[in-house]
């Protein structure tokens, strides 16, 4: 198996296909019931939002090694409108869609690492990492 | 490609319901929508939902089910969730979700009894 994988996000099936694509590949890297739970939760919020939000985009799946450690990292890209103000969107409750709002910030709060970068007018980036134990 | 509908089954006045493979988004509306159905059609007064086959829970499969459940409140209908796995709530309360007044039991056993007394018979 190549170290990254991608699913392209063009409607619901796709962010289907990215978990179930997250999950096999925590499966594969060890990871336990519980950080698979984390890890395909967490895919499914990037792959939806990219679906709502951009319209498409991707999600990539990588293995990644650090030293000793082993990783799983999903990088969520999309070239839609871009978020302009990334505190509010980190805040609990905020949606501009009438959900929940606990998407961005539970992904921070499941995965060991997230990075957000977006520009308006040209997209979103990100990258949310879990670590082996 | 479509899953197939997830099926409702009627004991006396309560509906049973186990949703056995991940839920897509189409599905999960369609349930929505086929529960309320049936809560009408039958007169139910007591829902199960049996989640013990689900591996992980996002914001929106957690929306859907809180809809439904305050959905089945409004037509006169009480609902019980059994068998939420131990990831899954792990995940549900690191989202921010604590489905907070939710009535819920450890399996589709102790769910009907639990309705049964909530109802009161
Ligand atoms: N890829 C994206 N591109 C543009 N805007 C985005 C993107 N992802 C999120 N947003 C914005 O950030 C807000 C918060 O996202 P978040 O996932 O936290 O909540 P939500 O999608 O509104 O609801 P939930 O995920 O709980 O169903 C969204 O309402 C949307 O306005
Ligand atoms: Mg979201």
């Amino acid at each position: 198996m190549e170290n990254q994988s991608c699913v392209k996000i063009i409607n619901e099936w796709d962010i289907v296909a990215a978990r179930q694509l997250g999950r096999n590949v925590a499966k594969d890297l060890g990871f336990g019931t519980v950080d698979q739970a984390r890890i395909t939760t967490a895919i499914s919020e990037l792959a939806r939002n990219i679906y709502l939000y951009a319209g498409q985009g991707q999600v990539c799946i990588e293995k990644i090694y650090d030293g000793g450690k082993a990783g799983l990292q999903i990088l969520a890209a999309d070239s839609g409108p871009g978020i302009s103000d990334l505190r509010q969107v980190m805040e609990d409750g905020y949606s501009t869609s009438g959900g929940l709002g606990a998407g961005l910030p539970g992904v921070k709060r499941l995965m060991d690492e997230f990075v957000i970068d977006s520009e308006p007018g040209k997209g979103t980036d990100i990258k949310a990492t879990k670590w082996l134990r | 490609m479509r899953s197939p509908r997830i099926p409702i089954l009627k004991l006396h006045n309560c509906l049973l319901v186990s949703i056995q493979w991940e839920l897509d988004d189409k599905t999960a509306l369609q349930f929505q929508e086929d529960l309320l159905n049936k809560i009408h059609v039958t007169s139910a007064n007591g829902v199960v939902i049996d989640l013990t086959s689900i591996d992980f829970i996002d914001s929106f499969i957690a929306k859907v089910l809180g809809d439904v459940i305050d959905m089945s409140k409004l037509m006169g209908a009480k609902v019980v969730i059994t068998g939420i796995q131990p990831a899954v709530a792990i995940t549900l309360i690191e989202l921010g979700i604590g489905l907070n007044d939710v009535l819920t039991a450890i399996d589709l056993e102790k769910g009907l009894e639990k309705l049964q007394q909530e109802l009161g018979e």
